[in-house]
């Protein structure tokens, strides 16, 4: 099959056959449909209702909401990815099937991305609206994208990483959550924190590298902040399935 | 494709599920695992499989070992699982074109190989249905096909007939011994008469050590016990006890004689004789002789069954 080189000599062939298995399976599944509409009924509520009111010409706040939101609903998302597998036995026809770990980890978050992509695709309603009514800066608006994007990116691995640690959905849905509130919330926490700590948990926080790309500049530091996170999160998933093996 | 197991030891904490066993299995050989519960099987197919590591020995496939070329290995191996794991929301279809993508078939192949896997496991009526919608039977059957559409050089299959009714198990079997003809093919079971019906070769695990590796038919003559005949005379004028039994029992090679009554017009008698020694003929002379009307007489094969609760249950710790 396609073995392009990538990194540590994966089969962009296994991941693709993977990646459209998983994002299928969400479009069968009842559970994907209802996360969309919750996401949208939460963002009508806090966000959308406010808009006019708000009468500033920007995207801002709904980047912001949809973060906090995101944040629940994406360990939604990725609870059943792995845990389910663990659960049903079928991980170790997975496993014994001529795949490299790292293809499956990956296949598996690149549907999940894909899945919480087309799930924001929407909000462009949101933008359309605000755009024909004021003079919108255009650049913090594909800045938020991006930010939001990546940010999402690394709240999807950290719940594909909880749920490879176990066979129950709910405790994935759990720890997931616990991950992402953990990084989302590093930031906030600062005023409490001795005064040498700041600096590393500040970097640490999805917050602060999204609101940096999110103003409309695209920071290196930032960019290397949303990469790292993903790389380290799905190298640690990918060690986790090495585990159960053992 | 052959396959080696050398001194393979496998621990789930401080117990040995595996215990330094040892064994080939040749290309195109039929290879039957029996053994209780619980026995090891399972936990040697796994490790052949490259689904868990050994803790001691080597496996090798085709010379390559699973700890080495653990990627070399999957490429010629198909799998079924015990239980049978399967994705309930995908249709057979879909499963079956994802399992060939995961085993590297070439576009153009897959819908040929899809096409004969479906044929020959039976599951043209069912292929639109999702597999959670499926009998268990039918799974069987899409585990099978899922183990063998990548037309691998090795099979191992941990219970195929689990959970089948009668004639779903004959149909499984004969699907085996038609698609393993060419492959290498290890196949566990606690069922007997599978082992006799499919295997060339028999292993016997008891706590995972192996106690018995041969053909059924070496083992059952290796454990043989003592001979054993059952004989029906017709009741006549004379008393079988006095005069029928003393003159059996004096016969060569007859280590004991049991009357077990009179049954309607019959005496049966259970005769136990030496290892190796058929007394049919001389029995045959000897009611001639006597003016005996022989109406049955059976010389009962030491069966696997007894074969496999002597290495067993023998097994068993001393409480």
């Amino acid at each position: 099959m396609n073995t392009l080189t990538l990194p540590f000599k994966l089969s962009v062939g296994n991941i693709a056959s993977i990646f459209r298995k998983e994002l299928k399976s969400y479009f069968n599944s009842a559970v994907a449909y209802v996360v969309i509409v919750v996401f949208f009924v939460l963002m009508g509520w806090f966000y959308a209702g406010n808009i006019f009111l708000m009468n500033a010409a920007t995207l801002r706040d709904m980047f912001e909401y949809a973060g906090i939101i995101f944040l629940f609903i994406i360990p939604a998302m990725t609870m059943r990815l792995l845990a389910e597998e663990n659960k049903s036995g079928t991980i170790e026809l997975l496993t014994t099937k001529p795949l490299q770990d790292g293809e499956i980890v990956l296949g598996k978050f690149l549907a999940c991305w894909a899945f919480v992509g087309i799930t924001i695709l929407p909000t462009l309603v949101y933008y359309l609206t605000i755009a024909t009514h004021g003079e919108i800066d255009n650049g913090p608006v594909l800045g938020g994208y991006l930010g939001l994007l990546l940010m999402t990116g690394v709240y999807v691995a950290c719940g594909l990483f909880a749920s490879s640690l176990t066979e129950n959905q709910i405790v994935a849905f759990m720890v997931g959550i616990f991950f992402c509130v953990a990084l989302f919330f590093v930031d906030k926490t600062l005023i409490f924190m001795p005064d040498f700590a700041t600096g590393v948990l500040q970097y640490l926080s999805v917050d602060y590298h999204f609101s940096n790309i999110a103003r409309g500049v695209i920071d290196t530091r930032d960019v290397v902040y949303f990469a790292s996170m993903l790389g380290f999160t799905l190298y640690l998933t990918v060690v986790s399935l090495e585990r159960r093996k053992w | 494709m052959a396959i080696a197991v050398r001194n393979l030891t496998k621990l789930y904490g401080t117990e040995k599920a595996v215990d330094d066993i040892s064994f080939d299995v040749k290309t195109g050989e039929i290879l039957g695992f029996l053994g209780p519960n619980g026995a090891g099987k399972t936990t040697t197919m796994k490790i052949i499989t490259c689904y868990m590591p050994p803790n001691g020995g080597s496996v090798e496939v085709d010379g390559h070992s699973v700890t080495e070329h653990s990627l070399e290995v999957r490429k010629k191996i198909g799998y079924l699982p015990e239980h049978n794991p399967l994705y309930m929301d995908m249709n057979v279809i879909e499963y079956l074109e994802y399992s060939s993508q995961l085993h590297g078939i070439s576009k153009s192949d897959v819908k040929p190989r899809m096409r004969e896997m479906v044929e020959v496991c039976g599951l043209g009526d069912v292929r639109h249905k999702d597999i959670g919608e499926l009998s268990k039977g039918y799974r069987q059957r899409v585990g099978l096909a899922q183990a063998m559409i990548h037309d691998p050089e090795v099979l191992i299959l941990d219970e195929p007939t689990s959970g089948l009714d009668p004639n779903q198990i004959v149909e499984i079997r004969h699907l085996i011994r038609q698609l393993g003809r060419a492959k290498t093919v290890i196949l566990s079971t606690h069922i007997l008469s599978e082992v006799q019906a499919t295997c060339d070769r028999v292993i016997i695990i008891n706590e995972g050590k192996i106690v018995a590796d041969g053909t059924p038919e070496k083992l059952q003559e290796d454990f043989r016990g003592s001979e054993t005949i059952s004989l029906e005379l017709k009741a006549g004028v004379t008393n079988a006890m006095t005069e029928m039994f003393p003159k059996i029992k004096s016969l060569q090679h007859v280590e004991n004689v049991n009357y077990a009554g009179q049954d309607g017009n019959k005496h049966k008698f259970t005769l136990h004789t030496a290892k190796g020694s058929d007394i049919r003929e001389e029995l045959f002379h000897q009611a001639v002789a006597e003016n005996w009307v022989v109406l049955e007489m059976t010389r009962s094969v030491t069966s696997l069954e007894e074969v496999f609760h002597k290495l067993t249950r023998a097994e068993e710790p001393k409480k």
